[in-house]
């Protein structure tokens, strides 16, 4: 991954967020409060923009740059959650260009992240989910198209999520009632997943 | 959807204009997100910042003032505000006494007051958080993200803002307002769902005979749903479900708050509280103060929750001092 390649993953989450807006609105008014979609989209214009003016030297500075941006204009959960993760893979990667493993690995640490953050474990339906299994498969292959499995396991993730009871966040209030429904922040996980999956093939 | 706005995109700001127009003595910062007292912080006091989502008006910006909050911390409709706001807050009422910030019990807003924590501690600046956790209709297990902070804020609020203003220190505001938000407990209804101005639509489909029982504030579906029944039927499972999990014993003396959740006439709240009167004397269970009407809402969804607060001797003093706030105002 170069700090083109970067840029262009950020504007590709970006137009995912923004075509799927009203989706993943409507997954979260099922189980939540309904403005995931508003917060991303909100969130990820803010990041190109922020990502468009930068001067970058490294990989790293895009995706911190991304985060920090993630932080100060989403709210919510999805704000520290996303935003802590950017700048968890950015802090990873500070060189001009890096390496799938490398990438791999600052995926990796952005997982750890969420987790640490959100205290959510794999089963409690939540972007954690989609975001594992899409971490694995990305690590799991070692060539520079590795985002087509993780986007392909992110996705499935997803899916997997639907009969879930969710542990965590909004959706924890409605105990047996989340049961049939996809979790909002799962499938924001597999937008970003398939964005970076596009973006390599350019 | 029927509602008095030019844009879905301007609403909040349309909103926050005209909340600074209506109240001079405020200060609201577009830019920054944060309101607070226009005179700025006081010499010698400790702060007292909230926040959280907006759409629950008059919490948390009709709370800012004399007796209540320094400040307050708007987010988007039903989503927290943004680590930035907060520790631009924090910056804003600090008098270098340190700062408590009431937070309720949201992941999102956890998160993001907890960010803003940080970051004030890096600028040196004292920070102490109170949680609100007091919604019974959450079962407290590891199977939720804990329990929701509704109607006890306002109580929490009150009292904390009144030990700050006699001069008390940073630990013994964080305490008081510890000790409130232990001894309250609360349980909503609703009777129809809520319409955010970006969805247009009702966030839940609601029959007319049915209603959701045990929600929270930001327009999610409740525990279960049920069929309507009489009032006095709704409220007494209501206040069971609230002593069940905080009994409370004859001779006691309580706080009661029948809170609006927007869309409810104040005439079927009074018929509430007249409902809950009966049932507490009952059970010999005094009532030491009241509060009935709009103060922690879900914008238009019509409904109500019940908030019982058992009262020490002490908290009756400071909910007695006095409050001028757009949302409370008394003892002047």
């Amino acid at each position: 991954m170069d700090i083109e390649l970067a840029r262009a993953w950020v504007r590709g989450i970006a137009e995912a967020v923004e075509r799927d807006r009203e989706r993943l609105g409507e997954l979260d008014a099922a189980i939540g409060d309904g403005d995931h979609g508003e917060n991303m989209h909100r969130g990820f214009a803010a990041a190109v923009e922020a990502v468009d003016k930068l001067t970058a030297e490294t990989v790293g500075q895009v995706l911190t740059k991304t985060g920090t941006t993630l932080v100060s204009r989403v709210g919510g959960a999805s704000g520290p959650l996303y935003g802590s993760a950017f700048r968890a893979a950015g802090k990873a990667l500070a060189a001009e260009s890096a390496e799938p493993e490398d990438v791999g690995a600052a995926l990796s640490a952005a997982l750890e992240e969420v987790r640490r953050l959100g205290g959510a474990q794999a089963g409690d339906k939540t972007m954690v989910d989609a975001f594992a299994p899409a971490v694995e498969a990305f690590e799991s292959t070692d060539t520079a198209a590795s985002g087509e499995g993780a986007a392909d396991a992110a996705e499935e993730g997803l899916r997997a999520t639907e009969p879930m009871q969710a542990r965590k966040g909004r959706a924890s209030y409605l105990g047996e009632r989340s049961i049939g429904h996809l979790d909002p922040g799962a499938a924001s996980t597999a937008l970003i997943f398939r964005a970076l999956a596009e973006a390599e093939q350019g | 959807m029927k509602k008095f706005i030019n844009t879905a995109d301007t609403y909040l700001t349309d909103a926050l204009t005209g909340f600074a127009a209506a109240h001079p003595q405020l200060s609201v910062n577009l830019e920054s997100g944060v309101v607070t007292r226009a005179r700025g912080p006081v010499s010698g006091k400790v702060g007292l910042v909230s926040g959280g989502g907006s759409g629950h008006e008059p919490l948390h910006t009709g709370f800012v003032g004399e007796g209540m909050l320094d400040a307050a911390c708007p987010g988007e409709i039903f989503t927290s505000p943004v680590p930035d706001q907060v520790t631009e807050a924090l910056r804003a009422v600090d008098s270098g006494e340190g700062t408590v910030l009431i937070v309720k019990n949201y992941t999102g807003d956890v998160m993001n007051f907890e960010l803003a924590a940080e970051l004030a501690g890096e600028e040196d600046l004292r920070v102490e958080s109170v949680l609100v956790n007091d919604d019974v209709a959450v079962e407290d297990s590891t199977f939720t993200a804990g329990r929701r902070g509704t109607g006890a804020t306002v109580l929490v609020e009150k009292i904390a803002g009144a030990a700050a203003a006699r001069g008390d220190s940073l630990g013994a505001v964080a305490d008081v307002g510890r000790r409130v938000n232990a001894a309250s407990r609360s349980f909503a209804v609703a009777l129809t769902a809520c319409t955010t101005p970006s969805a247009g639509r009702p966030g839940f489909d609601l029959p007319e005979d049915e209603i959701e029982v045990g929600v929270g504030i930001h327009g999610e579906p409740g525990r279960r749903r049920e069929k309507l029944r009489s009032a006095s039927e709704i409220v007494s499972d209501m206040v069971d479900a609230i002593l069940d999990d905080r009994p409370l014993e004859r001779g006691s003396q309580v706080v009661v708050c029948v809170n609006g959740l927007g869309g409810t006439p104040l005439s079927e709240l009074y018929l509430v509280y007249g409902e809950v009167a009966a049932l507490l004397e009952e059970r010999g269970i005094a009532i030491a103060r009241n509060l009935v009407g709009d103060y922690v809402t879900s914008l238009d969804m019509a409904g109500c929750s019940i908030t019982l607060c058992e009262a020490e001797e002490e908290f009756l003093a400071l909910w007695d001092a006095p409050v001028d706030t757009p949302g409370l105002r008394w003892g002047l």
